[in-house]
């Protein structure tokens, strides 16, 4: 026989994970709530709508999402993300970008064999603190829409940050280098560029493995892949 | 600077690469004045572990004198700091929870991800260790880069010598933490696989940690006699039937823990380890648990298995349903390095363990090459190598005295 006092522990236990439960319920409907319609079928698992395996179409493409939570506060993690000109620090195949205006940044991006592409993004939406989203405009040479998501994580664990990507393939004879970079693997680069981002975040600096080796070819102050 | 590099299989060579330099605000360069060649750089020595490239400086048990510091480093420039082989960040998730070898930030991005698809997420890095853990230069070098220096490295006393502190880098740490994971409880019996270095400190951590009785298992004589110096029982395995001695001397039931430190290329010719052989030679599996098979049933019913030893992945005709049967509880992993280092420093200098009596050979960092050629085939005579940088002056080899006496 349960005494009372034991009784009421696990109620009260219940009533909390009860809770907690409802918090991430509203936390993946957030996420997940838009176009999420497999041959009209409304799907039943609760998770984002990146990680199904009939992919979703995003506005450019196929859609691509990659989370990671940091150890830092989520106004904290909003800001830095929310200054587009300190991604070179983190973004491993962004050289530059330029503030034009409030809402519009000129990005160049590395692209094979020295060249670079060019893309003006636009904000189409900024909460403070939960979700920025951007878009390419006309003059961008590639074609892309994206949001980065902020949420709490569980208590004392920080923030966790979710990229959503698309991209539409590039047109045109330039396009197709492009496309090989854009095309490899935009889920590599974001899962890369997202790790980057919490090492800068977490520790002060983004970690390098750069040190000495037997191999003539490296530098001790160089990274070595 | 003079560094010992890996080539391939049972290829290393002294060569002269680069210094290294100061890439990070958090940075530290050391020179190193000793650094130990470990049970796991065998491993790699055999290359069984993946992901090690040809021009890799190995060794990650060193100490030394900070000679750079970057921006952000709290040490200072003149300090004798001992290193721990785990590189971690302590500030992620992980490393405020003090499961350092888990650390989230320090593989680096692009090394992490054939760790993350290999273990399902990206392992923490290490020195001189393979790529999957980062793929830093390790410190069997004159100098090495630490990141991170501001939380890892340990500041150890003048008064306290080199070979006395040298191994918090990481035996004595694994050795303590597999004495930890084996939850000894009053009136036990611990069976101790393996009576290597790791060994040997899991022995003197079990008994100090409150172990009734220590039985330690292995075929090197002289390895077993320095088990019996520590006050354990020894079994030699090519003398007993090791499942029917121990369950003889503990009444029948089996001891109550049982630590692994064999890990994956474990000895002896039974068939299964001969299979295991076989298999990872032709790249067919990556262990030889032949060693943990044994222990898994040997153990008591709801006994604790604790696991230091390393393997590298996949293992065969592994014994799942004894372990579902018999209740054991398995603790391993990787050793939380930056955990241990403080308080066993305490113990040292109390005089409570004894560091320096397995270390056989003290040779100079010059001539590793070839100890590590007698770290692989002499086991028996060769129980710990230390090497000694041109930075020890007036040190002189000493090899041939020093080597220890079974007791």
């Amino acid at each position: 026989m349960p005494d009372t006092k034991d009784h009421e522990t696990s109620g009260r236990q219940r009533a909390l994970i009860g809770a907690g439960i409802a918090a991430a319920a509203a936390g993946a409907a957030f996420v997940i709530n838009r176009k999420m319609k497999a041959d009209g079928e409304e799907p039943i698992s609760d998770a984002p709508e990146w990680t199904f395996r009939k992919r979703v179409e995003g506005e450019e493409g196929p859609l691509t999402g990659r989370s990671v939570t940091i150890n830092r506060p989520r106004q904290e993690v909003y800001a830095r993300w929310r200054d587009f000109t300190a991604f070179p620090q983190f973004m491993d195949n962004v050289r530059s970008v330029e503030k034009i205006d409030d809402k519009n940044s000129r990005w160049t991006i590395e692209a094979p064999a020295g060249t670079s592409v060019e893309l003006v993004t636009e904000i189409t939406a900024d909460e403070p603190g939960s979700r920025i989203a951007w878009k390419s405009t006309e003059e961008s040479q590639i074609a892309t829409t994206g949001e980065v998501l902020f949420e709490d994580a569980a208590p004392g664990r920080g923030t966790v940050v979710r990229l959503v990507q698309s991209y539409a393939p590039p047109a045109g004879v330039i396009g197709k280098a492009v496309a090989k970079l854009f095309q490899r693997e935009p889920y590599v680069q974001a899962r890369r560029d997202l790790r980057r981002f919490k090492q800068l975040l977490e520790t002060g600096e983004v970690t390098t493995n750069a040190s000495p080796s037997g191999r003539t070819s490296e530098s001790p102050t160089k990274a070595r892949i | 600077m003079r560094a010992l590099t890996w080539q391939g299989r049972h290829d290393v060579r002294v060569d002269t690469v680069p210094d290294p330099e100061i890439v990070n605000p958090r940075d530290a360069i050391l020179q190193v004045t000793s650094t130990a060649i470990c049970g796991s750089d065998l491993h790699l020595y055999d290359k069984y572990i993946p992901t090690l490239r040809a021009g890799d400086i190995l060794g990650h048990e060193f100490m030394g004198e900070v000679v750079e510091v970057g921006a952000k480093s709290t040490l200072k420039k003149g300090q004798r700091v001992v290193v721990p082989f785990t590189i971690s960040c302590g500030q992620c998730f992980f490393c405020e929870k003090l499961q350092f070898s888990a650390c989230d930030n320090s593989n680096p991005a692009e090394t992490a991800d054939a760790s993350e698809l290999m273990m399902g997420h990206p392992m923490g890095a290490a020195f001189g260790f393979a790529h999957l853990t980062g793929g830093y230069a390790g410190g069997q070098a004159e100098y090495v880069r630490v990141p991170y220096s501001d939380v890892g490295p340990i500041v150890v006393p003048d008064h306290l010598d080199d070979d006395q502190v040298l191994f918090l880098s990481d035996i004595l740490p694994t050795g303590w933490q597999a004495a930890e994971n084996a939850g000894i409880e009053p009136g036990d019996t611990v069976a101790v696989w393996g009576c290597g270095p790791v060994g040997l400190f899991a022995i003197q951590s079990a008994l100090i940690l409150g172990a009734h009785r220590v039985i330690a298992i292995d075929h090197y004589p002289a390895r077993l006699q320095l088990a019996k110096g520590l006050g354990a029982e020894i079994l030699d395995y090519n003398e007993v039937d090791v499942r029917e001695a121990l369950d003889e001397m503990t009444g029948g039931i089996g001891p109550d823990a049982a630590i692994d430190c064999v890990g994956q290329e474990s000895h002896g010719l039974t068939i299964d380890n001969l299979v295991d052989t076989v298999k990872a030679h032709t790249f067919l599996g990556t262990e030889r648990p032949h060693a943990l098979r044994q222990m898994l049933l040997a153990v008591r019913k709801g006994g604790r298995v604790s696991i230091p030893g390393v393997y590298g992945g996949f293992a065969d005709k592994f014994p799942l349903g004894q372990m579902m049967e018999k209740g054991l509880t398995i603790k391993q992993g990787q050793t939380h390095v930056q955990k241990y280092t403080k308080p066993l420093l305490a113990l040292i200098e109390q005089g409570k363990v004894d560091t320096t009596f397995l270390i056989s050979h003290r040779e100079p960092l010059e001539k590793a090459a070839e100890m590590y050629r007698h770290w692989h085939d002499e086991q028996n005579e060769f129980t710990k190598i230390v090497l000694k940088t041109p930075a020890v002056k007036g040190f002189v080899a000493t090899a041939s005295t020093k080597q220890h006496e079974p007791a």
